[in-house]
């Protein structure tokens, strides 16, 4: 990489704006260590944010209720398309899962330099609850780094690709 | 004395009766597997049960029995992620997680090149970021090398070499000198993603117009408009022809056909007269009757 480019460290911690009922993730940001030529500005930041916080709950709605079509506005490429076929094995074996998550750690790592992608890894907490037919089965706590791909769609920032990483695949220093 | 007997076959009694009932109920989960490789996952005790494995790529549900393997073939799972496994049986639920890691190879490539047309001869003016893929469409997070090229369209090369970090690279090129199409390509080992990159002629570098009587008018004409590499500029930029005289100014837009501007402006005593294409200045005449 040709240069490495360091903005002010956000530590900021956000709010999710929803109107849902479910608890608000505590969500913390970081992007002194975004990489690449081009300037994150304040405002993209913060809109590739509220588009990823908003595709968990698009997620959550989807995978609780077996709809696609809820992935729609916030997932887009590969991502939408994994999660889509998972919603259909979901159906066709009966069971529904609800992801709620509890906390991210949001770290923008890469902002490519054309501007037609944001690289973020999250370290999420968040419980993963299983139905199966309609009969609660296990809720379980866990955690995982994700690495996420956002491109720009119409309106807003989009999750491409959305991908746990296993530890002992991360580079060092990440 | 006789209590301690009593403790004692109490106790005895409950070990065979836990014995009698089941042994613990055991999952043995591997830590990690490469998407698309076959895999087991071992429980003992419990008695027969529903094993689910959960994620958000992929999910699978199987009927297990008592004790054993539950073994799962190639290609079951290969979406890279975090898994959460999920055993239950009428004695109670065990749980666990395990991460299925990408595989090394690259398959397939996402190259974001940008622009797709702009003026030759800028610095930094190309860019182009890539992300490597496997056979399963996982990011590869995994160092990988990448090199870039832009090919010219006289077939010179630029060259630039990165190692991916979490999954992508990048670079910056400059435009070429010469006109035409040129070759943007991303490359793994094999595997290649090529953009084409259009590079038009950039402003004019000079601007030199003649002007000849015809009779009552002046004809003004340039000299063909180039870049400062030589390419000729694009028929239909704009060149504009000023007069000023006393007590007046007439200008035209014209565009450049074949590479020159001519037009023909009313002759005026002591008239000057000048020429410009965008930001550049060209020459100026004055005229005399």
């Amino acid at each position: 990489m040709k240069m490495l480019r360091r903005s002010a460290i956000a530590g900021v911690w956000f709010a999710m704006a929803s109107g849902l009922v479910t608890a608000q993730p505590a969500v913390q940001v970081d992007a002194s260590q975004v990489q690449g030529p081009r300037q994150l500005e304040e405002q993209t930041k913060t809109a590739a944010i509220r588009g990823y916080l908003k595709s968990w709950q698009s997620m959550s709605g989807a995978f609780e209720q077996n709809r696609i079509d809820l992935l729609d506005a916030d997932f887009v490429g590969a991502a939408k398309e994994k999660m889509a076929d998972t919603i259909g094995e979901q159906i066709k074996l009966g069971i529904q899962t609800r992801y709620q998550d509890r906390s991210h750690h949001i770290q923008f790592v890469f902002y490519s330099p054309e501007g037609l992608s944001i690289e973020l890894i999250d370290q999420v907490e968040y419980d993963v609850q299983i139905i199966d037919h309609g009969k609660p089965i296990s809720t379980v706590p866990t955690s995982a780094r994700y690495i996420v791909v956002m491109t720009p769609s119409e309106t807003q920032w989009s999750v491409r690709v959305m991908q746990a990483d296993s530890p002992g695949n991360r580079s060092t220093g990440i | 004395m006789k209590a301690i007997l009593t403790l004692l076959t109490a106790g005895l009694l409950l070990a065979k009766l836990q014995a009698a009932g089941g042994q613990e109920q055991t999952l043995n989960l591997p830590k990690s597997i490469e998407a698309g490789s076959a895999f087991s996952i071992e429980h003992s005790g419990g008695g027969e049960g529903t094993l689910y494995i959960i994620g958000p790529s992929q999910v699978l549900k199987r009927d297990v029995k008592a004790e054993g393997a539950v073994y799962f073939p190639a290609r079951s799972l290969y979406d890279a992620g975090h898994y959460i496994v999920i055993l239950t049986q009428a004695s109670g639920t065990k749980s666990g997680s395990f991460d299925v890691a990408p595989i090394s190879a690259p398959d397939k490539l996402s190259f974001f090149a940008n622009p797709s047309r702009l003026p030759i001869g800028v610095k930094n003016g190309i860019t182009g970021a890539v992300y490597v893929f496997d056979a399963y469409g996982n990011l590869i997070t995994a160092p990988t090398a990448v090199s870039f090229e832009l090919t010219s369209p006289t077939g010179g090369i630029q060259k630039d070499h990165a190692t991916t970090s979490i999954g992508r690279a990048w670079t910056e090129m400059d435009s070429t000198s010469q006109q035409g199409s040129g070759k943007f390509v991303a490359q793994v080992g094999e595997l290649k993603s090529e953009r084409i990159i259009r590079q038009v002629p950039g402003d004019p570098c000079t601007l030199k117009m003649n002007a000849q009587q015809a009779g009552q008018q002046v004809q003004l004409q340039t000299e063909p408009v180039r870049d400062c590499s030589g390419n000729a500029i694009p028929d239909g930029t704009i060149v504009t022809f000023t007069e000023t005289y006393a007590g007046g100014q007439s200008t035209v837009d014209v565009p450049l056909k074949r590479d020159v501007a001519q037009v023909k402006l009313p002759l005026h005593s002591g008239a000057k007269f000048t020429v410009a294409s965008g930001v550049v200045l060209g020459n100026q005449i004055g005229w005399q009757k």
